[in-house]
């Protein structure tokens, strides 16, 4: 697998006090060179949601998605203002429960399982299905 | 001119369902911290006439037989549901006032030549549902003690979009004819038996008294109830929230507490958390009062309540003084014999953290008075309390009887929603 190097993660989710990285001590002798390139460390928050008062995380549970790189207990970043489409991963409440599945909208509507085992889900007649939101990405720790 | 009034349904049992698709249509209701009253009631739940604050023991066996459900209080949960209503409110209008919790005043003015509002607000109100699933209805109307009545026509005659807008004379002068006095803004029981007295018994009676009359017989506070209702706008939206003049942390307690050292470390953690809010404000206090009392209900035991104040010589918002003061103020106020109910800290006169003043004698008291200091331990303290003053009572708040409450979904880890 080739891996590219994207830069320094933040330090988990405590937003208030970052020592910026470069910061040289103030005595003598020649400053360091790069004071000037001091950039924030990148924000995992920010590069993960987009909007921040409709964006809920919820916890996967089974295998039924692991074709779509969602592993038991990996954390779904739910964004309920992006309108899903065709293929779009979804979570949907049906029959009092969220399941979160690939939306097909063809040939016929169908909630479908990323897992041969797991059969599609077809929402009959009289049978309600409430979107939730679009899963915008996948958190698996290991 | 336009106002709008955004009142979420129900709000805390909304948010209950927000993570529980499968309590769709079923009574929700929501009680009061040690599960003493009902606070909040679904629509269900007052269609099976569950009163707003009667005691849960009334009702919960008729409740739960007729399969409602009933959850403690997570005020967590509502806090980060309703930051997320007011933060999608705030992208819509450029002035926003966050009313309580639940309810939201927005000023319409900028928008009306570019937008119809009404389209606008119903746009808005599905906007929110999809965003955060919570349900909310939007009253518009010329001032704020209107937007109100609004938003009671919307419940009297079940709007079906959840939006109404009064714009013109006789769309206000229906509402007003429907509306009891009682339920009009800042009319409370008292004012509402004198009103009736003098034969004003709906909202448009009110509205059709001259201003003059009203101030001369009731007061300044009522004329300008009256001159909103007849469209002139004399309370406006006030966006930027000046900083608070007292901060209050009381409980009721899970069982009654007789004797002082088991009161002690209750109100030493009440001082803690009063000094924690403190800080976050900014401010400083010269005055610390704490108060106790048994419990009114407990009619054939004997009652007693007290308050007692302390003056601080120097302005502090460090916790250690104000652990002083808090027990000083404690001890000469309590007494044995009584099973008290209650307890709670009042921080008041307060002056900015940034400003000092010396006095001119030394403070026989020695405040302590370090900020910087509190804040490092405000910092380790944010997510979870790690360090504790020794007069606290480490077992967590006071001992409070709540055992429905539902997950911290949206701010725990280790409590978000499941999905299969």
């Amino acid at each position: 697998m080739k891996v590219n190097y994207i830069g320094k993660i933040s330090e988990e989710n405590l937003p208030a006090i970052f020592v910026p990285y470069f910061l040289e001590s103030v005595h003598a002798g020649f400053p360091s060179p790069a004071s000037d390139y001091i950039e924030s460390p990148i924000d995992l928050n920010k590069h993960l949601i987009k909007n921040g008062a409709a964006t809920f995380l919820v916890r996967a549970q089974g295998q039924s998605m692991v074709g779509s790189g969602i592993t038991d207990q990996a954390v779904l970043i739910v964004d309920r203002s992006i309108k899903p489409s065709h293929n779009s991963i979804i979570v949907a409440a049906i029959d009092g429960e969220f399941v979160c599945k690939r939306l097909k909208l063809k040939p016929r509507m169908c909630l479908m399982p990323d897992n041969p085992e797991y059969p599609p889900i077809f929402i009959n007649h009289g049978q309600e299905l409430e979107i939730v939101g679009t899963v915008t990405a996948a958190i698996n720790k290991f | 001119m336009a106002i709008a009034l955004v009142d979420c349904e129900s709000f805390y049992a909304s948010c209950e369902r927000v993570f529980r698709p499968d309590l769709k249509n079923i009574p929700i209701v929501v009680l009061s911290n040690n599960d003493g009253c009902v606070i909040a009631r679904s629509t269900e739940a007052k269609k099976m006439g569950i009163a707003m604050g009667v005691p849960w023991f009334k009702v919960k066996d008729s409740f739960l037989k007729q399969k409602g459900k009933v959850f403690s209080s997570n005020f967590t949960f509502y806090g980060d549901m309703s930051a997320r209503v007011m933060n999608i409110l705030e992208g819509f209008v450029p002035k926003v006032e966050i009313y309580s919790i639940d309810e939201a005043f927005l000023d319409l003015d900028t928008l009306r030549q570019n937008y119809n509002l009404y389209d606008f607000s119903c746009h808005m109100r599905i906007l929110v549902k999809q965003w955060t699933g919570i349900p909310v209805r939007i009253g518009i109307a010329p001032t704020k003690t209107l937007s109100k009545i609004a938003i009671n026509e919307i419940k009297r005659i079940n709007v079906p979009t959840y939006v109404l807008q009064l714009s013109n004379k006789d769309q206000i002068r229906y509402a007003l004819a429907n509306t009891p006095v009682h339920k009009v803004w800042g009319v409370g029981r008292k004012l509402n038996e004198h009103l009736n007295k003098a034969k004003i018994n709906t909202a448009l009676d009110l509205a059709e008294v001259s201003p003059q009359n009203i101030r001369r017989k009731f007061s300044v506070v009522l004329e300008r109830t009256v001159r909103e209702l007849r469209g002139e706008r004399c309370l406006s939206i006030e966006d930027d929230v000046s900083s608070k003049k007292q901060i209050v942390v009381s409980r009721s307690f899970g069982e009654r507490v007789s004797n002082l050292e088991t009161l002690k470390p209750i109100v030493s953690n009440f001082a803690v958390r009063a000094s924690e809010k403190l800080r976050k404000e900014k401010q400083k206090c010269s005055k610390v009062s704490v108060f106790v009392r048994t419990s009114p209900f407990n009619k054939n035991k004997p009652q007693h309540s007290d308050l007692k104040t302390i003056s601080l010589l120097t302005p502090t918002n460090d916790t250690r003084d104000i652990l002083t003061a808090a027990k000083k103020a404690l001890v000469p106020i309590f007494r044995s014999g009584y099973d008290y109910a209650k307890a709670g800290i009042l921080l008041s006169k307060f002056s900015n953290e940034d400003s000092k003043q010396f006095s001119l004698f030394k403070d026989p008291n020695e405040p302590k008075e370090n900020t910087e200091f509190m804040k490092y331990i405000d910092y380790m303290n944010a997510f979870e309390t790690q360090i504790y003053f020794a007069s606290q009572n480490t077992k967590k708040w006071s001992p409070m009887k709540q055992n429905m409450t539902s997950p911290k979904y949206t701010t725990n880890w280790y409590e978000l929603p499941k999905v299969n």
